[in-house]
């Protein structure tokens, strides 16, 4: 049962970077991250921290749950560049969890291969329905699967290049190329939200039981 | 007791509770290790039964209920005023359990809605889940107290990890009922992952298999320097032993009606026993080929058969087999491969059955490894054991547990309602916890002034399919243009896996009002009513069970120290040494007419050191008689009788 409770002040705003004293930089060292996540842990935990006074322990709380919560978008690579638009003040509306269910808009040069996908899925979903199976269109699908299994892994790299970008930018405190490279993050993050849809829709029409555990 | 503890009193104790489904211990560190503590029947585990009195007004009958073993015996005789596998029905609705009721002896209430709390008929009463498992606990707590002989306020409970918000909610409210803070729920398997990691020197990655008597729990842990992270959990809340027992029985049921056109459903102590027959038959055939069952039907009638190993491992297969699915899950979601597991830990009386220990090898790949599952630990006791350690860390930690981090995980994605009945995932599944989640919400209406969120638990993309944990009215929104209130909510799920919301109206800078309609659940003015009695009380019976026990040992002390004059090794001591004696034997008589409790304490300690010396003359003189003709072991009783010797502790006289 949720019941309402005063969590206490929250600390200092600083950001997911700073909690690990990281600059804004897309290039994390994920053992080192983890090294520290650790060390911070054995500091913040609330377990170490159960005798203390109720405001203590409502500031160790919010400390620690900040902790985990940087720590959880930091470590991994498609969260963290989010993040970082998110605190730029870029796709701040995207992120609010009661419009992420909104598609996003297609990507031009997809828009041909998706209508004719599209098609496929409803074919197979029907199919499904029936209990009949159609080898070539299964077969086509399966290609699909490859194929944009493939593009989303590209994005993955376009990401992690345009990410290298953004760190050198910032070094180099090159604003104009930073606000170039914050709109070609933000285009990277919608292309791949929309390929991760379509590989999972793939991927469920393509299940033998029609059940994938999401 | 508390800060204000005098130099000298004892320290505070936090024990670890095992509250199972089947049975429940206690454990507490002592000193590098955990140690179950017994029951006053000398039994390590009290049997989860609670079994009431018959009577017609509720509440006065509630001093005489009886918990474990006792009450299991009326489970036999009585089965109408006794309940078993509560642990089941903890934050549940009334349509969670209609397949429940079909298996189960549970009767409830007619008049429950949809969205309520249980409550079940009992002996002319009715109780909600939180409070018969409030007197399991208080049982334990009890068992505590006699064996530290101080009061026991604090303790971890362990859950199972897949417990969602209302369970565990359930369980927190179970303890506060009986009189316990607790400090922390622990999962299960986290627990037993602590028990095993005592030793610190394990690294890597250890899957925890835990079928108990109910729920099934599998978590992947990350084992690294003193830190045990758990990166994936899953499980099934409704799979165990019960669920077997049940088949059995089903099996046998169907068997009765057959051979002797009885259905035995209607006689409820013929259930009963049949229930016991196939449990004992299901515990045979984890070693031997074959058992029988032998119960007496109402008529006099004799129901006998046996069961082969064969049958049975057919037979149970598909319950075995629905731990499959969560084990794979887990798998997927730590992002880890089978012979990526370097240790397997079986928890659970039911890893005892050898199919089971078979499908565990094959899920995780172990013979093919050179790699045997842990079974060092006794799976009925390694969870309470867990949560001892995790009790030992919350009260400050020692040696044994220094550098001991547990970083547990929310078993279950929490969302909130958005259009169409679609849940948006706020904070995924096996996020570790404390975690948090910042949403913002507007108003759609000019003028609005409330906003209503509705949160819920579970992985399906529509509400209607995942469990409902509550509704928040935010409210006092001042009115504005619809769009531009800018309300943020803050959901925090804490350590114990317990969410918290907090909100603010940003443009006012107010901290909004939000009222919670739990789904499922007491409030805490209902929790507040239900705190057993006892507590209520419970400082002054302690001190007063604290005043008896000190005056039996004064009277054990006293007798022995009365005849004392009578034995021969009384002539060899000294005069001053039979002073001494006599004085600190009249003072501590003296003291027995008050009720001083130090002051008997303290009478007791000066006259045990006072008969030091004739203790040791009287275990010599034992010692010659031995060789004189006596048996060694009845030397051995007579030293038993010797003043120093370990004074014995009375059992305490509860009401």
């Amino acid at each position: 049962m949720p019941t309402q409770e005063k969590l206490g002040a929250p600390s200092a705003t600083s950001d997911y970077f700073a909690v690990f004293s990281l600059p804004r930089k897309l290039s994390i060292d994920a053992p080192a991250l983890e090294k520290q996540f650790y060390k911070l842990s054995r500091k913040l935990h609330p377990d170490l921290h159960a005798q203390a006074s109720a405001e203590e322990q409502a500031e160790i709380l919010a400390q620690s749950s900040q902790l985990n919560d940087a720590y959880r978008i930091l470590k991994n690579p498609v969260s963290r560049v989010e993040y970082l638009l998110e605190v730029l003040g870029v796709r701040i509306d995207e992120n609010n969890a009661a419009k992420k269910t909104d598609a996003p808009r297609v990507p031009a040069d997809l828009l041909e291969e998706v209508f004719e996908l599209n098609m496929q899925l409803e074919e197979m979903r029907a199919n499904k329905k029936m209990g009949e199976d159609d080898p070539q269109l299964r077969a086509d699908l399966e290609k699909a699967q490859t194929q944009f299994t493939s593009q989303l892994a590209a994005v993955d790299e376009d990401l992690h290049q345009t990410g290298k970008a953004w760190d050198s930018a910032l070094d180099r405190e090159d604003e104009s190329a930073k606000a170039v490279i914050v709109k070609d993050l933000a285009a990277l993050l919608d292309r791949r939200g929309y390929l991760r849809n379509l590989v999972r829709d793939v991927n469920e029409a393509l299940a033998p039981t029609g059940l994938v555990n999401v | 007791m508390s800060e204000e503890q005098q130099n000298g009193a004892p320290p505070k104790r936090v024990v670890g509770i095992d509250l199972g489904t089947t049975n429940s211990l206690v454990a507490f560190m002592q000193g590098d290790a955990p140690v179950v503590i017994p029951g006053e029947d000398g039994s390590n585990l009290v049997p989860s039964v609670v079994a009431v009195p018959l009577v017609e007004a509720g509440r006065a009958a509630r001093d005489s209920i009886s918990v474990g073993n006792a009450a299991r015996t009326s489970l036999l005789t009585s089965p109408e005023r006794a309940i078993y596998s509560v642990k089941r029905l903890m934050g549940r609705g009334v349509e969670d359990v209609t397949e429940e009721l079909k298996l189960f002896p549970f009767k409830l209430a007619s008049d429950i809605q949809s969205g309520e709390v249980l409550r079940i008929l009992l002996g002319g009463t009715e109780y909600t889940p939180p409070e018969i498992s409030a007197y399991i606990l208080r049982q334990l707590k009890r068992n505590a107290e006699r064996y530290f002989g101080t009061p026991v306020t604090q303790a971890v409970i362990t859950v199972p990890a897949y417990f969602n918000d209302a369970q565990r909610q359930a369980t927190k409210d179970a303890g506060r009922m009986a009189g316990l803070e607790v400090l922390r729920l622990v999962n299960e398997p986290t627990a037993a992952a602590l028990a095993y990691g005592l030793d610190r020197k394990k690294e890597g990655i250890v899957a925890v298999y835990d079928l108990g008597g109910g729920t099934f729990d599998i978590s992947i842990l990350k084992l690294h320097d003193g830190i045990f992270e758990v990166i994936a959990t899953n499980g099934d809340t409704h799979l165990g032993g019960d669920d077997i027992d049940n088949l059995l029985m089903a099996v046998a049921i169907d068997d009765v009606q057959g051979d002797h056109g009885v259905d035995i459903r209607t006689s409820p102590e013929t259930i009963q026993a049949l229930r016991k027959a196939v449990i004992d038959a299901k515990i045979t055939l984890s070693s031997a080929d074959s058992a029988a069952i032998d119960i007496a039907l109402p008529s006099g009638v004799r129901y006998q058969r046996t069961i082969t190993r064969e049958q049975y491992e057919q037979l149970v297969a598909p319950v075995i087999a629905r731990t499959i699915e969560p084990c794979e899950s887990a798998l997927r979601d730590a992002g880890i491969k089978p012979e990526q597991i370097d240790e397997v830990v079986m928890v659970g009386g039911s890893t005892r059955i050898p199919k089971v220990r078979a499908l565990v090898d094959e899920l995780f790949e172990l013979s093919p490894r050179g790699k045997k599952p842990h079974i060092e630990l006794n799976p009925d006791e390694v969870v309470a054991l867990g949560a001892a350690v995790q009790a030992n860390i919350l009260a400050g930690g020692s040696a044994a547990t220094e550098d001991m981090l547990l970083l547990d995980v929310t078993p279950l994605s929490l969302g909130i309602e958005a259009l169409g009945g679609v849940v948006a995932k706020i904070i995924q599944r096996n996020s570790t916890i404390p975690a948090s989640a910042t949403e913002h919400f507007t108003t759609g209406v000019d003028g609005q002034t409330n906003v209503a969120i509705h949160v819920l638990q579970g992985e399906r993309e529509l509400a209607k399919d995942c469990r409902s944990l509550a509704r928040f009215d935010l409210k006092g929104i001042p009115p504005m243009t619809a769009g531009l209130p800018r309300i943020e909510v803050k959901f925090l799920i804490d350590a114990n896996g317990l969410l918290h919301v907090t909100a603010t109206e940003q443009r006012s800078g107010k901290a909004a009002e939000i009222e919670v309609k739990p789904t499922y659940g007491l409030t805490d003015e209902q929790v507040e009513s239900m705190i057993l009695e006892s507590f209520d009380y419970a400082e002054q019976d302690f001190a007063e069970r604290q005043l008896i026990e000190a005056k039996n040992d004064a009277q054990t002390i006293l007798e022995a120290v009365a005849k004392a004059h009578e034995h021969s090794a009384w002539q060899q001591l000294t005069e001053s040494e039979q002073a001494g004696i006599d004085a600190a034997q009249q003072h501590l008589t003296s003291l027995t007419v008050g009720s001083d409790i130090d002051a008997i304490r303290k009478g007791i300690e000066v006259l045990d050191k006072a008969t030091t010396r004739f203790a040791e003359i009287m275990m010599d003189s034992a010692v010659t008689s031995a060789i004189g003709g006596q048996t060694m072991d009845e030397a051995s009783e007579h030293l038993g009788k010797a003043p120093n010797a370990p004074h014995p502790f009375a059992p305490a006289d509860y009401k």
